[in-house]
């Protein structure tokens, strides 16, 4: 069965309700994706929070629409038209087909958005609900299946005719429902709206009879900020994985602190310690007057998340101890600085190490232990001059930094090939490396570009890559 | 009888004094690590190296700034403890895959690229705890960082190794005085043949340090030649001296203005 079809679907002439094995048969190469009821209620009721942006009292209404009581909001955007149509923007840039409506009453607006005019906005002006259903099948009063048949075996077919129609009679045979529903449409009932639950980011807010201007001053908050939000953290069983601090200025200017964390925190001195680290980016202008912290991002705190990783290995466990002392760190030197280093399937030098985040799992897989490899490598190699044997021999002697170094003992030379799979230009590509000792016992990692053979393989340019 | 009092006295002054110098503190297991190279352990008032405590070395004679020995030698000192691993530089040249060939597998190694922060860094490590022990690069270090760094090590009970990298053109005599408990010096050495039998079959043997203890609190400075740690972090005494003759049974320690 179709249980959705999109626009380009639709074009084609699949239809909603179809059978599956139909639609195949028009068109072949149709994408089909499983439905995921329970994934689409979710990302619904996301989404409804996410339109609190547009009014405080949103929900979800399944299992294909959200409400948003815009009483009193719609100002603050310019009018109902305006917001509708910014709504209307921010969801279709995000790929959403969506059809808006906006009536006196949630029945009205939900009944207009799935069977009105095919537009994507519908304003039904103030007072105009009645007009607006009459014309509209019976369908969209939202009933059962059972009265939408009951209806129509009736002879009915629009919304209008049921008003029209005697109460108690339809009362009697089709219960309370149907005039529920219609009066709910109608706004002659209130029907009211359960808001979203659990919405609400936690937050804490101080204000401040002075302004402050020292960093002494801002620890104090930040500490008292961090009570609050971590209690209420403790409550929902969360931990803060993102955390903004919002310093307001008196000069109605603001500055907004934002820093990550590893993993969710929740002890409030862990909290503020993170906090602590960017005290000094604070920039207090003219003094603050008010802090706030926002937890942006919560993550429910499950201590056995780090065993899951590796249950045989203690170094998970023993790098998850670490959390908090990597979340300060990120959080002063940022994420890029803050790092493993892992092995990567790769014969090229400088590409067989990658970072991962500090906390990724552990990898099992250790360095290659066979062959030689300098503690320095030097980015990009160093060009030298050399002495060397074609095609095979160690050099003599080679130069860099406009000092000589000749060579006692070598060992080589590994042949490393370009990695023609993943880029075309290495194709013929090789380098021939030798770890060499000078004189003095220092040690090298040099290289020549092509097997001193082909010349296509490389121009045989010598190049420093690392020191041991 | 003044004699023996005398004698008692300095005795009793003795044991004050290497009280305050945190030496004769019980030695609980796990507090030194031996080289498992006899004349060193044995030079060494410990018995080995004492792992709570900051520890500095430095490359010598190559007048290059990588510090690459000095890097080995901590990595394989590391390599036989267990735990994590803090790696702090100030700018990120570090291949990583040399730590493998002294047997320092890549999980157990976190770095941090801190710019001009590396003390302070490490600093927070040692106290945070839970590391096998924190390795900082710098090219300079105020006294009074490596002071906090060496009392935040000895609280720790972990080890902090500090990895000179000299600016170019500076002396490579090591950092100014600094209060490190051990202070190393590492000259390359030319090694012997890959093969000690065929001496003409090219390769590369071990490498061959020249291994400068030249600051221990309770011991003389010294020289040993080794050979460079091993594919699990452990150093050996060489057989061969630099001109290829084998060296005498027991490396004489010698004296020098440390």
């Amino acid at each position: 069965m179709v249980g959705a079809a999109d626009a380009a679907a639709r074009r084609l002439g699949i239809q909603q309700g179809q059978p599956l094995a139909e639609a195949q048969a028009m068109h072949r190469d149709l994408t089909i994706i499983d439905a995921d009821p329970a994934g689409d209620a979710t990302g619904l009721r996301a989404l409804a929070v996410w339109c609190q942006r547009y009014a405080p009292l949103t929900t979800a209404d399944l299992p294909d629409a959200i409400r948003i009581d815009s009483t009193g909001a719609d100002h603050l955007w310019g009018g109902e038209a305006a917001m509708l149509e910014d709504l209307r923007r921010r969801l279709s840039g995000v790929g959403l087909t969506v059809r808006l409506a906006m009536a006196d009453t949630p029945g009205a607006a939900w009944a207009l958005s799935h069977y009105g005019a095919a537009e994507p906005v519908t304003l039904c002006p103030a007072g105009g609900v009645a007009e607006a259903l009459r014309v509209l099948p019976i369908a969209s009063l939202r009933l059962p299946p059972e009265t939408l048949a009951g209806l129509d075996r009736m002879g009915f077919a629009r919304v209008g005719e049921v008003m029209d129609a005697k109460r108690a009679p339809l009362s009697r045979r089709f219960g309370a429902t149907l005039l529920h529903q219609l009066d709910y449409a109608l706004g002659t009932q209130f029907e009211p709206l359960a808001p979203q639950a659990a919405a609400t980011l936690i937050r804490a807010r101080l204000t401040f009879v002075e302004p402050l201007l020292t960093a002494e001053a801002f620890a104090t908050v930040i500490d008292r900020l961090c009570l609050d939000v971590a209690k209420e953290l403790e409550r929902r069983g969360e931990g803060a994985r993102r955390l903004d601090l919002v310093c307001e200025r008196v000069d109605g200017t603001e500055q907004c602190i934002a820093l990550g964390t590893a993993r969710p925190v929740q002890p409030a001195a862990q909290l503020s310690r993170l906090l602590a680290e960017r005290i000094e980016t604070i920039d207090p202008g003219h003094g603050v007057e008010a802090m706030t912290l926002w937890v942006a991002l919560a993550e429910p705190v499950t201590p056995e998340q780090i065993e899951a990783w590796s249950p045989q290995s203690g170094v998970a466990k023993s790098l998850g101890e670490l959390a908090p002392l990597i979340d300060r760190l990120v959080a002063r030197f940022g994420p890029r600085q803050v790092y493993r280093l892992a092995p990567v399937e790769s014969d090229v030098p400088e590409r067989a190490v990658k970072r991962i985040g500090p906390l990724a799992p552990p990898q099992g897989r250790g360095w290659p232990q066979s062959l030689p490899r300098p503690l320095r490598l030097l980015t990009p190699p160093q060009p030298v001059q050399a002495i060397a044997l074609l095609p095979d021999q160690p050099p003599v002697a080679f130069t860099w930094r406009r000092q000589r170094y000749r060579i006692r003992r070598a060992d080589g030379p590994e042949r490393v090939f370009g990695e023609w799979w993943k880029r075309g230009g290495e194709r013929a590509l090789s380098r021939d490396y030798w770890a060499v000792e000078d004189e003095a016992g220092e040690r090298f990692w040099l290289y020549r570009n092509g097997d001193g053979e082909d010349s296509e393989t490389g121009n045989l340019a010598w190049f420093l890559h690392g020191l041991f | 009888m003044t004699r023996i009092s005398e004698n008692q006295q300095l005795s009793d002054l003795r044991a004050a004094i290497s009280g305050l110098e945190r030496l004769s503190g019980t030695k609980a297991a796990g507090e030194v690590l031996p080289f498992g190279v006899a004349p060193l352990d044995r030079h060494l008032p410990w018995g080995g190296l004492r792992l709570p405590g900051l520890h500095e070395l430095a490359d010598h004679g190559s007048g290059q700034p990588y510090a690459a020995a000095a890097g080995l030698m901590a990595a394989g000192i590391l390599a036989r403890l267990e735990g994590p691993v803090l790696w702090v530089t100030e700018r990120p040249d570090l291949y990583a895959p040399a730590l493998g060939n002294v047997g320092l597998s890549p999980d157990r190694v976190l770095y941090v690229t801190a710019r001009r922060a590396v003390a302070a860094v490490m600093e927070e490590a040692l106290r945070h705890g839970r590391f096998a022990g924190v390795v900082g690069e710098v090219r300079q270090i105020a006294p009074i960082a490596a002071r906090r760094l060496q009392l935040a090590a000895e609280a720790a009970g972990m080890p902090a190794f500090l990895l000179h990298r000299p600016q170019k053109r500076e002396p490579a005599s090591g950092l100014a005085p600094i209060a490190a408990l051990t202070r190393w010096r590492i000259a390359r050495r030319p090694s012997g043949p890959a093969v000690p039998e065929a001496p003409h079959v090219a390769g590369l043997a071990s490498a061959l340090w020249q291994l400068d203890l030249i600051r221990c609190r309770g011991a003389e400075a010294a020289s040993w030649i080794v050979e460079a740690c091993d594919a699990t972090g452990h150093l050996h005494l060489s057989a061969l001296l630099a001109d290829g003759s084998l060296a005498p049974a027991t490396a004489q320690p010698y004296r020098r203005a440390g």
